[in-house]
């Protein structure tokens, strides 16, 4: 990423996110102060990859980087460091299950076993129809007494049996 | 929408629960601005500017009352406060922040969770009275970026009523004060709940941890004066000032008052939130939680978050919860106040392995000692339970540890350190018969009983 070159010329951002993405992040800039656009970077990512299906292309992050005034290099630091975004494609329907100490304790592992089989792929797989995508395994997201846990699209689904998992992923498009 | 129900626990026992903060619980909607007034919700930020209260008389009541930081360290609130410069908010040029940290990250914690999406408004006035008090003009609430869905826009709604219903924004119900609350998301990063990472953060940038001096306080988001205080704490602010920091006192021991949110996780028949009297018995909250899952017993509990030492369970039966009681007792920490218990076939080098992996994997990664030491405290770990061990690993896992704690520029490498120190120190003949035999104690004890 480094040999990015420093006259590389950004995309119009009109071109690369649409109306509705834009209008978003330009409420996002109202935030914070007027000489601090950058901070809006996080919240324009997502909603970049949200665009997009659920991962971020480069053309994304340039317009971004537009968007915002910032170097693409910044915006690509941002987008590698956050465990949230996706530089690569990935399946439309995320599926982070928490495997950390409590949901272990509580039965994870037979939760991310029964989601390796029925999908046919390993965590941090997506299944070649680009339906699901099975997050690398997860770290803890705050809903420990409710584990073993697992994030749908940001939804959280706590007490999870695998009759309960067939039920909630069988109900995805 | 989501179908989460972890909440609350149960009210059936004899201890006096949900006193401070999660008060809207037992209503209908307890999320909503008509339950939060119906338990006297801004009553105590319109006493503040009915009486005009200054803001040292704000932070001299969260002092007196005995408030310490629910974030994990366990800092007193009020004196904190008192760092910040007494210039006047309206002073050209002047400008100070308040900022709550929801990122909430902490394996095993889950309270901040559920006061943002039972009980939000105690959030938005906390923030109104902390801003004020620290003479801010604006404060932020950074949530965690997975919390985009529901706890997002339950906390932007009670956000968006208190600004209706004028309690935030310019010139305050005719008081001259102008107060912004915003809120905003983080991206998936625990280390973005160190302080100085959530403030880098918050300025649109990786979230690596800052050297202090300077403290926040001087030199905190975009450069200037700020305080950063969590959820919970900030939460608990409205109930000190609407009854009194005497109350809010007596329901905690000498060195701590008030009442704490535990989340109770792992081998515990009813898992769930719990707020309780801070000395309550240990033995009483693993009550309160159902007792143990099964009528298996008690093998050991972690009482405040991976990052604290693990203790016995028998050590456990003899703690209250509360700061010092743990720390002189069981001679770990309260920490965020995630218990987090285990029974008798829980495979200590096991659990060990996937604490360690969580650091390994959250290193900023600007510090040699912790980015290099995680990695190899993981990956001996994986090689004990995988049957590679040899016998010096265990006293390499206690070096590495020891030469990571202490020598990091912020937390997460003592985080990383103790857990290691911790299991090794009381289940060191588990490790032992892993590497001497290249299977589990427990699974062999287990198989034997069956
Ligand atoms: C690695 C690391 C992670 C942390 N995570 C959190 C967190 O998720 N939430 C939190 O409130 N404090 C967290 N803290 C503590 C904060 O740095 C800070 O002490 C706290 O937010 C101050 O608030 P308080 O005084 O109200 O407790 C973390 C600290 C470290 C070192
Ligand atoms: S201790 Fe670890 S997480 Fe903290 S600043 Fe250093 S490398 Fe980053
Ligand atoms: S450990 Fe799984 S949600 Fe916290």
């Amino acid at each position: 990423m480094s040999s990015v070159p420093r006259d590389v010329t950004l995309p119009d951002p009109a071109e690369v996110l649409n109306a509705h993405s834009i209008e978003e992040i330009e409420e996002w800039m109202t935030r914070y102060p007027e000489d601090q656009k950058q901070s809006a970077v996080l919240a324009a990512l997502s909603i970049a990859q949200h665009q997009n299906q659920g991962w971020l292309s480069t053309e994304l992050m340039d317009a971004v980087a537009a968007k915002l005034e910032m170097a693409p290099i910044a915006v690509y630091e941002v987008a590698s460091f956050y465990s949230m975004f996706e530089t690569e494609p990935v399946g439309r329907h995320n599926i982070a299950i928490c495997t950390n100490i409590s949901c272990m304790l509580m039965g994870s592992d037979s939760i991310v076993e029964h989601c390796e089989k029925k999908f046919g792929i390993k965590l941090g797989e997506s299944t070649p129809d680009g339906r699901i995508y099975l997050k690398v395994e997860e770290e803890c997201l705050a809903a420990c007494a409710g584990g073993p846990m697992m994030q749908v699209n940001h939804a959280y689904h706590t007490n999870l049996t695998p009759e309960r998992v067939d039920e909630i992923l069988d109900a995805l498009d | 929408m989501s179908t989460s129900t972890n909440s609350a626990g149960p009210n059936a026992s004899g201890l006096r629960q949900n006193q401070v903060c999660y008060t809207t619980l037992e209503y209908e909607e307890p999320w909503s601005y008509e339950t939060y007034l119906k338990i006297g919700g801004y009553k105590a930020w319109q006493k503040i500017l009915d009486e005009k209260l200054s803001p040292e008389d704000v932070v001299q009541i969260v002092k007196d009352s005995g408030l310490r930081g629910r974030g994990g360290a366990g800092f007193p609130t009020g004196l904190k406060w008192s760092f910040m410069p007494k210039t006047d908010p309206k002073t050209p040029g002047a400008q100070s922040y308040f900022v709550v940290n929801s990122d909430e990250s902490e394996p095993g914690t889950c309270k901040d969770r559920d006061l943002l999406r039972f009980n939000p408004h105690a959030l938005v006035e906390g923030m109104l009275i902390g801003s004020y008090a620290i003479r801010a003009s604006v404060s932020y609430n950074y949530m965690r970026g997975e919390f985009m869905d529901e706890v997002y826009a339950r906390f932007s709604q009670a956000v968006k009523d208190a600004y209706a219903n004028g309690w935030a924004g310019k010139d305050i119900r005719g008081s001259g004060h102008d107060i912004e609350v915003i809120p905003t998301l983080g991206a998936g990063a625990y280390i973005c709940g160190e302080e100085t990472a959530l403030l880098e953060s918050l300025e649109g940038k990786k979230g690596q941890p800052r050297f202090k001096p300077p403290f926040p306080a001087g030199y905190g988001l975009y450069g200037k004066p700020t305080t950063i205080n969590n959820t919970e704490s900030v939460s608990s602010v409205p109930a000190i000032i609407r009854n009194g920091p005497e109350w809010f006192k007596s329901m905690g021991v000498e060195t701590a008052g008030g009442q704490k949110c535990f989340s109770v996780s792992g081998h515990v028949a009813s898992p769930a939130n719990f707020e309780i009297d801070l000395g309550t018995p240990f033995s009483s909250l693993l009550e309160l939680a159902g007792g143990m899952k099964d009528g298996i017993p008690l093998k050991a509990v972690i009482p405040g978050g991976s990052s604290v030492p693990v203790v016995p369970g028998d050590i456990m039966m003899q703690v209250n919860m509360d700061y010092d009681s743990i720390s002189k007792v069981a001679g770990s920490m309260l920490g965020s106040g995630a218990v987090i218990v285990m029974n008798e076939t829980t495979d200590m080098v096991q659990a060990l392995r996937r604490i360690s992996r969580f650091y390994y994997s959250e290193s900023c990664g600007q510090c040699t000692p912790c980015r290099e030491g995680t990695g190899w405290l993981y990956r001996m770990l994986s090689r004990i339970v995988e049957g590679k061990g040899v016998p010096e690993d265990i006293a390499k896992l206690e070096d590495v540890a020891g030469k990571i704690a202490g020598r990091t520029i912020c937390a997460l490498g003592d985080a990383a350190a103790m857990p290691v120190q911790s299991f090794v120190k009381h289940y060191r003949h588990e490790f032992e018969y892993y590497i001497e035999h290249k299977r589990s104690l427990v699974a062999d004890k287990l198989g034997q009983a069956a």
